[in-house]
């Protein structure tokens, strides 16, 4: 078992020396790097089509063409994508309806779009040898900072100042002001990063879970092949597991949005 | 101590963290159960409500993992 351990985690243990000597060892963070594939400098900057760029492009071109063919016909007896763009535009719909409040129509667009985007990017780094772009924090990191933003400034058109009383809690004795509005400072400027880490975190625990679990299936079918069959079965199911993962965790992003941006719109009057 | 046998005890320390979001989780699911089982017909609106403290829960946990991987792997 020791032995079985060790060798598993060799990639990781013997460093880059390891690497040199035996060729392509991976190390399970192996998957997350990004490589430039043209590269492309404005000056100091750095500005390379990478492959997490490359793959933006191709789940923005996938949703693109899973919405535009689907809608094509619109038959009142809707075909198979026909139905799948309907339940995520009804799915999406519902939930800032009854999240959102009165006034979160106009940004269901944004919504929809955020969703969509996080759902296929978090579903196509599921497919073996691709990469996953939610997997790094600064994707994930620009989103929720998109998010933040956005409902600060909608927050503070709608409302003026009076968009500060956010931090002061409905019927809060006068003693206590100074104590709980630091912290309900502190809870909305956090917003970004947990919106963020909550994602990213998912994202790179799971793929790194697959990669250790599959390497001791690997690594055991070298000596026998029955007893390998044990953690290929573990690895199936954490990929079930992580497909359902990969849906929640955008749905999640969503419903939060839903929820900041509820916040924004209607403060404490309910 | 070397420093390879300090990285693996601190992320067996940082693990532990894990323990905590394994509570949470059998908590919400418990009681999304046994709410359930008095209420039958409220269950399928609360679920989406199960799923979410789920997710909130789940992600507290694995910070700690993430910071265990960290120590490990890098």
């Amino acid at each position: 078992m020791g032995f079985l351990i060790s060798k598993a985690f060799a990639a990781e243990a013997g460093g880059h020396a390891d690497d040199a000597a035996h060729g392509a060892v991976h190390g399970p963070l192996d998957q997350f790097e990004i490589t430039p594939l043209i590269k492309i400098f404005a000056g100091e900057t750095d500005l390379s089509f990478t492959n997490s760029s490359l793959w933006m492009v191709i789940v923005t071109l996938a949703i693109i063409l899973l919405l535009t063919v689907g809608m094509r016909r619109g038959s009142v007896v809707p075909g198979r994508l026909q139905s799948i763009s309907e339940l995520a535009y009804e799915f999406i719909a519902n939930m800032v309806r009854d999240n959102a409040g009165a006034g979160g129509k106009p940004y269901f667009p944004f919504i929809f779009t955020l969703f969509m985007f996080i759902l296929f990017a978090n579903v196509q780094g599921l497919i073996p040898s691709t990469f996953t772009v939610t997997s790094h924090i600064i994707v994930t990191i620009a989103l929720a900072t998109v998010v933040f933003i956005g409902v600060t400034v909608i927050g503070i058109v709608k409302h003026k100042l009076r968009f500060f009383t956010l931090f002061v809690p409905s019927g809060l004795p006068i003693a206590l002001v100074p104590l709980l509005v630091p912290i309900e400072l502190i809870s909305y400027l956090i917003r970004p990063l947990t919106l963020s880490v909550r994602l990213f975190a998912n994202m790179m625990a799971g793929h790194t879970l697959l990669f250790v679990l599959s390497t001791f299936a690997v690594s055991l079918s070298g000596f026998f092949v029955l007893p390998a069959l044990a953690p290929l079965a573990v690895t199936s199911a954490m990929y079930g597991l992580e497909m359902i993962v990969a849906f929640l965790q955008a749905y999640v992003f969503a419903v939060l949005t839903c929820l900041y941006l509820h916040d924004a719109l209607h403060l404490h009057d309910h | 101590m070397e420093v390879e046998a300090a990285k693996m005890i601190g992320a067996g320390l940082a693990a532990i963290g894990l323990a905590g979001a394994g509570v949470g989780i059998g908590i919400i699911f418990g009681n999304y159960v046994s709410a359930g089982i008095r209420n039958p017909s409220a269950a399928p609106k609360m679920f989406g409500n199960a799923l979410l403290g789920f997710a909130l829960t789940e992600a507290t946990g694995l910070f700690s993992l993430l910071i265990a991987l960290i120590i490990l792997f890098t």
